[in-house]
């Protein structure tokens, strides 16, 4: 029996670093923990998960486990944890993890918590602590049964520390032609970005409305991220006017990061964009706005016209 | 299904929240329709209007006080609501749960609902009732495409790693995402219209649905803040404080 089973997710070529994150709260719940991964060729990186202190890397590959497909994806881990009489099963807040998990849930019949921060011990039992209305209020929740499943925020989590110990790796046999086949993956977007991941790293630049149109966007935004070595983000208003792509949204019901540097270039500062950036160690605003609501939360303020001040400091950082 | 034929009925299920734009100043929490669900509403009119529904069927869960909101969804244009009675705390299992009966009992061809209530953030309700039901999902949609005379329909979904495509059997659950369409303001004829729409009212008892919310929120309380920093005249200056106060350059 794993007390806990933790769903590590990846992009075909390796693991999600920000997935690891959830074995963190694996650990700090006590007690056995092994990794779930799914999908299809999955060799290298079951391999590249044998030293975080599990007790086992479980492997379900198989051609109908392709594409992460909520239907059959929540089919397979249910019967997994299912099977290893899992109490806590576990990943990292994600548009994957958000699909898949609340259906397992369902096959589970077991209850849910949404991007748990923290966890507290409460008269013998445990409570998990959650951002509810954008971020501006915490909540802490138990739950009832035997079974439930949790996303980890995370931003709230450290990532694990690799040991020596090396785990078996197991593979999970099941019949794939049962699996539900009410759902086909037609095509994914390929933008192929030499930017480091939003959520990864630690500068992220990002933009709202006054960036105007996509060009000026990713020669300011894109221009001082590229200075910095970091990754780019945008408001909803930006995303909502075509001058990003949708995954660069930071906010409630965008990205949540919380990079060593945040920089944000005529954003106001709505609740619900400062819900995804307020843990970042230092915050800079450069806004023309003196009275926006983001200086009241930024390590370093400064008030100006973008299209003047973004191209001074690009060429200040390129000095050294 | 022959060549044109439309979806016959959409549910729409959707949840009153407190305005998520009152501000904090707001001395009165006024409440409206989840913004997502508003979205899942809009969604559901727009395919009506092309012809491609007959019937929207709209649900909530609450007190009569959520009448309130359900005549804002009826005068978007939704053709009737039920208000399913029980004004308890549920948490996302239950409330799917309660949504399977509802579903059971009314037989629609295709479910959409909002991704996530804003004022709980949770983003379950919509994969667990499809994984109750057994029904195919596509969530976090910024498009719908019927295809092959309703039988499917062609979604976009916004995920982490950009846009993907999938297509679904219908029947099917869609969860709504931002960019999926603009909702429209009621207007004065829709609100006089909805007065006289029929808003059916249900107990669970009634659906034949016991459940009972597996979630207690123990407590609530206010993040720290994080202090206001420093405001600087100059790059020249920003540059300093990264470098030597921050250290981050």
């Amino acid at each position: 029996m794993v007390e806990t089973l933790v769903l590590i997710e990846h992009d075909r070529r390796q693991v999600k670093r920000p997935s690891l994150h959830a074995i963190t709260l694996a650990q700090q719940l006590g007690g056995e923990y092994a990794l779930l991964v799914l999908g299809h060729g999955l060799d290298e990186i079951a391999a590249s998960l044998v030293s975080y202190g599990a007790a086992a890397v479980i492997v379900a590959d198989d051609p109908a486990l392709a594409e992460p497909l909520a239907d059959r994806y929540a089919t397979v881990i249910a019967e997994v944890a299912r099977k290893r009489g899992t109490k806590t099963l576990l990943g990292t807040s994600s548009t994957f993890s958000k699909d898949v998990l609340p259906r397992a849930a369902a096959l589970l019949d077991a209850p849910m918590v949404t991007d748990v921060l923290a966890i507290e011990e409460m008269d013998g039992s445990i409570a998990y602590r959650r951002p509810i209305n954008a971020g501006s209020m915490l909540a802490t929740v138990k739950v009832e049964g035997d079974r439930r499943v949790l996303t980890a925020r995370a931003t709230a989590f450290e990532a694990p520390a690799a040991n020596v110990a090396v785990c078996p790796t197991e593979r999970f046999l099941f019949d794939a032609a049962s699996l539900p086949n009410g759902v086909q993956f037609i095509s994914r977007e390929q933008r192929a970005s030499e930017r480091p991941d939003l959520t990864e790293s630690r500068v992220v630049v990002s933009g709202g409305r006054p960036l105007r149109d996509p060009e000026t966007f990713e020669r300011l935004v894109g221009g001082l991220a590229d200075a910095l070595g970091g990754a780019v983000g945008a408001t909803r208003a930006a995303v909502d006017a075509g001058m990003a792509p949708n995954d660069y949204q930071i906010g409630q019901t965008g990205k949540v990061v919380a990079p060593e540097l945040y920089i944000a270039l005529g954003i106001s500062g709505a609740i619900q964009h400062l819900a995804g950036i307020k843990d970042s160690r230092i915050i800079v605003a450069i806004n023309k706005d003196p009275d926006a609501p983001i200086f009241q939360i930024a390590t370093y303020g400064l008030v100006g016209d973008l299209h003047q001040i973004v191209p001074q400091l690009i060429e200040s950082i390129r000095r050294g | 299904m022959t060549q044109g034929q439309s979806v016959e009925k959409i549910l729409v299920p959707f949840k009153s929240v407190p305005d998520p734009y009152a501000g904090a100043a707001a001395s009165t929490s006024k409440s409206v329709i989840n913004p997502f669900d508003e979205i899942a509403i809009e969604e559901a009119l727009q395919i009506r209007e092309r012809g491609e529904a007959t019937e929207i069927v709209g649900v909530t869960i609450g007190a009569p006080a959520v009448d309130e909101q359900i005549r804002a969804a009826l005068a978007m244009g939704i053709d009737r609501a039920v208000r399913i009675d029980d004004a308890r705390a549920l948490d996302p299992y239950a409330v799917a749960r309660i949504l399977r009966a509802l579903v059971e009992k009314e037989s629609p061809q295709v479910v959409i609902m909002g991704k996530q209530a804003v004022d709980d953030d949770s983003n379950q309700v919509g994969q667990m009732l499809a994984g109750l039901l057994g029904w195919p999902q596509a969530t976090f949609v910024s498009k719908i495409e019927f295809l092959e005379n309703k039988t499917r329909a062609r979604c976009t979904r916004e995920t982490d790693g950009g846009l993907e495509i999938v297509a679904i059997n219908l029947p099917a659950i869609i969860t709504t995402d931002l960019r999926l369409n603009e909702p429209r303001y009621v207007s004065l004829p829709g609100l006089m219209k909805a007065r006289r729409k029929p808003i059916e009212t249900l107990t669970c008892e009634q659906l034949g649905v016991t459940v009972r919310p597996m979630t207690t929120t123990l407590s609530t309380s206010s993040p720290t803040r994080r202090a206001a920093g420093t405001r600087v005249g100059s790059v020249e200056e920003l540059m300093a404080k990264l470098k030597q106060e921050a250290k981050v350059l």
